[in-house]
């Protein structure tokens, strides 16, 4: 079959902590579960890959309900890291990732503690599946650990530094906004080992409902993500990629091609689609589709040479 | 799961603040086999202009011949509002079926079935009788409760369907004055523990924790939950609950759970 010129001259691989990707585009985590949902929908192999859900020492209920609360162009959360506990990961979904997923996955990491984090990375540093650590040093959801190590850069770097030193995989860290200057956090992690930066995790946010003149979320604040951040998750990769010298994934608020395309102008080698998952459960195929067209109305014919710019 | 573009047949108010919207699903094949599969108790999840998360309704009915499904929707917020607003031609971008639905595994010829809807949780309970009675069940018994008379809806086609339609509101202004469990308790007076087989029930969550007091024992009785959704098919966690088998999703484990693993 004889492929158009925009197919031809497309080229979308690129890589990521020397993991190549046949793409850029990887589903965040928190939106995309263990893979499970939609691989019934499309072969999710289409994926350069994605982050699984954030993924702690023991079980996790997570937070009381409601919540989620709907935002203009957007969305809050208070889940507060819900998941099976790394044991239960490890015996169970990876297994069943394997049977659709050929490629490597990302590991979203979560604990309360330094420690916690070391023994999630320990537990996953036998599966050959898991091809990123990506530390979740941002998650406002939780009392202990999440965000409040990703606003002290000494906090963020001990973190860093406890999960390096158990792991031979790429450490990943994934920052939170939620701060004066992300670029002192984003040196302290490249400082403490960290290979990569994701960059951003949700924006602390609130909704109140007029009727009953109560916060919407039963934890009253939670974090906000979908395409209204999309302009504060640029500026932060952009500012990042001006401060360290290791690769930055960009997350937050992507829903097109030509936000992966901006985002990847911003400096990103990668990028996340988070919210969007969630509301078109085939917005990352239909990205990843749309991208060699609108990499030819821009005159990219290469992701790799954009990230290397 | 399937991604389908409904076209607004109807969208007509039928009671105080209540809307019930009629769709026209795409007639082909694939959408046929969707609407051969489609459970009494399932939602979907429809995008709206101007509203970032998509707005989880119940399926009122359905029918796999015309392939056209109905849903009742009482106006609560902003996306309901735009609903209300939407007329017949208007095309909506739906996500469906959705969630478990109710478990008929345990009816069929003879089974006598309670069905019992509260306010806007009467939609799912039509179909689920429509169905149930096609499959033989004996003239199910439905208990509709509605605050007052200007809420209340689907009388008659309850009653076109062949149920036995108990009708209650709290103020009595329409049917007899009370809670949909006054009801099962004066049925329990009158006929016995065995005036049912087992009970269907969609309603507010004080009603559902009543109405499973009220009900006999030792009878399955299944009940449709709501919560505020992020994603409707199991992929955010936005609105899990606990219960004695363990977490589940209400948008894909439920809505409908068994009495006996509810922990209230």
């Amino acid at each position: 079959m004889v492929k158009g010129a925009a197919e031809q001259a497309a080229d979308l691989r690129t890589s990521l902590c020397g993991i190549q990707l046949d793409n850029p585009v990887l589903a965040a985590s928190g939106t995309f579960g263990y893979g499970r949902e939609f691989a019934e929908l499309y072969d999710i192999n289409i994926l350069g890959s994605f982050s699984f859900k954030g993924t702690t020492p023991e079980p996790r209920f997570g937070n009381p309900t409601p919540r989620i609360a709907d935002c203009s162009q957007g969305m809050l959360n208070s889940v507060g890291l819900q998941n099976p506990g790394v044991d239960a990961v490890v015996r169970e979904e990876l297994p069943a990732l394997a049977k659709v997923f050929r490629k490597k996955v990302m590991a979203n990491v979560c604990g309360g503690s330094p420690e916690d984090y070391a023994l999630v990375a320990e537990k996953l540093e036998h599966c050959d599946q898991v091809g990123w650590l990506e530390v979740n040093i941002s998650c406002p959801n939780v009392k202990s650990g999440g965000m409040a190590f990703g606003t002290d850069p000494r906090a963020a770097a001990e973190v860093i530094a406890a999960v390096r030193k158990v792991t031979k995989k790429p450490v990943i860290a994934k920052l939170s906004p939620n701060v004066t200057d992300i670029t002192e956090i984003a040196r302290a992690c490249e400082a403490a080992g960290a290979d990569g930066l994701t960059a951003i995790n949700t924006l602390l946010g609130m909704r109140i409902d007029l009727k009953s003149r109560r916060p919407v979320l039963a934890r009253e604040m939670g974090g906000f993500s979908g395409p209204a951040v999309f302009p504060v998750a640029l500026r932060c990769v952009w500012q990042i990629c001006r401060a360290v010298d290791i690769p930055v994934v960009g997350c937050g608020g992507i829903s097109t091609a030509r936000d992966v395309l901006e985002m990847m102008m911003a400096g990103a080698s990668a990028v996340q689609v988070g919210s969007q998952n969630l509301v078109d459960p085939y917005a990352c195929r239909d990205i990843i589709e749309a991208l060699p067209a609108a990499m030819e109305r821009y005159g990219i014919r290469s992701l790799q040479e954009l990230a290397d710019r | 799961m399937r991604n389908d573009i409904g076209t607004i047949i109807t969208n007509e108010r039928i009671a105080a603040g209540t809307y019930e919207m009629v769709l026209q699903m795409p007639q082909n094949q694939e959408v046929r086999q969707a609407f051969g599969q489609v459970r009494p108790g399932q939602f979907i999840n429809l995008k709206l202009e101007g509203h970032y998360l998509r707005r989880p309704i119940s399926i009122c009915d359905w029918d796999e011949e015309t392939q056209v499904l109905s849903i009742i929707y009482k106006v609560v917020g902003t996306g309901t509002e735009t609903m209300s607003r939407m007329s017949h031609g208007e095309a909506l971008d739906l996500l469906w079926p959705l969630g478990n639905g109710y478990d008929l595994s345990e009816t069929g010829t003879g089974f006598h079935p309670l069905l019992i809807g509260g306010g806007a949780g009467v939609p799912p309970m039509f179909g689920l009788c429509r169905r149930l009675i096609r499959e033989g069940a004996v003239s199910p018994t439905v208990i509709l409760g509605f605050r007052r008379a200007e809420d209340a809806f689907y009388r008659d086609r309850f009653e076109e369907l062949g149920a036995r339609l108990i009708l209650m509101t709290e103020d009595g202004s329409m049917g007899s004055k009370g809670f949909v469990t006054d009801a099962m308790k004066a049925l329990e007076k009158e006929e016995g523990r065995e005036y049912c087989d087992g009970f269907f029930a969609c309603g507010p969550e004080a009603m559902l924790r009543a109405v499973d007091q009220a009900a006999p024992e030792g009878i399955p009785g299944y009940m449709s939950f709501e919560e505020r959704m992020g994603c409707g098919f199991g992929a955010c966690m936005g609105c899990s609950c606990k219960t004695r088998y363990g977490n589940k999703r209400i948008c894909k484990d439920g809505p409908v759970l068994e009495r006996r693993e509810i922990i209230w």
